[in-house]
């Protein structure tokens, strides 16, 4: 039974690889990877064993970038211990990118952008959320997908202000007190975000 | 080719991304009002103990517990 089983599959396959050669097959249908070559040269050597498959085999294919730009931007919004946004959909997202404030807007052009700590905002109609991100990633796609990954992201009314003040005050005394070049980067850090933070909570 | 482009400061120093990234998120974390902060924290703490083998023996274990991962 098991061998006819092997004989069907292998039917099947010889079926689907002689189509890919003789007429090209809707990329809908057929994964594009299968390599016609190779399913060939395999069936010449091993005419009895189904042709191995890749893992993209197995994976939904990625959302193909249409052709008109879409309405709407779909947004991932993760942390490493929660998914805050997943598969929204909004008009727009502003990052903090190092190299400043960015907009994104559906139709953006494919960019990874570093985050550095600061206010993204997601904008749906009239409704904008705030969150403050601790530093991250932004991968913009082609397919109007944006994922944006942060290992701490935190509304702003969860800060604490006068906390905020006092490790400003402690990091500049710690630059100035610094050593090692380790300590002055640490340092440097410190004020960095804690002068983030502040400008967040009085922009 | 941009092999001369400016580091930033941290990798000047010698720290890697995912050091600084951490460090960041320390800071914001101790910067929240108290339930999210203490939460934040806890969320945060790791505990193993880690022991070097020799001569198909393990040496004396080290252990780390109940800290902020840095």
């Amino acid at each position: 039974m098991f061998k006819q089983a092997s004989r069907l599959l292998s039917r099947s396959v010889a079926a689907a690889s002689s189509k890919s050669v003789t007429t090209r097959a809707f990329s809908s249908e057929v994964p594009s990877t299968i390599d016609s070559t190779f399913v060939e040269s395999w069936k010449k050597v091993a005419p009895n064993m189904d042709p191995p498959q890749t893992p993209s085999a197995f994976m939904k294919p990625r959302p193909s970038t249409p052709s008109s730009i879409p309405t709407k931007l779909t947004v991932n919004f993760v942390l490493p211990y929660a998914s805050e946004l997943s598969g929204k959909e909004v008009d727009m997202v502003i990052i903090p990118a190092t190299t400043g404030q960015m907009g994104v807007l559906p139709g953006h052009v494919p960019t990874i952008a570093e985050l550095k700590p600061g206010i993204m905002s997601v904008h749906e109609g009239t409704d904008v959320k705030k969150y403050f991100l601790s530093s991250g990633f932004a991968l913009l796609h082609a397919n109007s997908v944006a994922d944006i990954i942060a290992i701490e992201a935190v509304p702003l009314e969860h800060i604490d202000p006068s906390q905020v003040q006092k490790g400003l005050a402690e990091f500049q005394q710690k630059l100035t007190s610094a050593t090692t070049d380790l300590e002055k980067a640490e340092a440097q850090i410190g004020v960095e975000v804690h002068s983030a933070i502040n400008a967040a909570l009085s922009g | 080719m941009a092999s001369t482009a400016a580091v930033p400061f941290w990798r000047a120093a010698g720290m890697t991304y995912i050091t600084y990234s951490n460090i960041c998120a320390n800071l914001v974390r101790n910067c929240l009002k108290e339930p999210h902060r203490a939460e934040s924290l806890a969320r945060e703490k790791v505990h193993f103990s880690l022991s070097k083998w020799a001569d198909g023996k393990a040496q004396k274990p080290v252990l780390r517990s109940d800290a902020p991962a840095v």
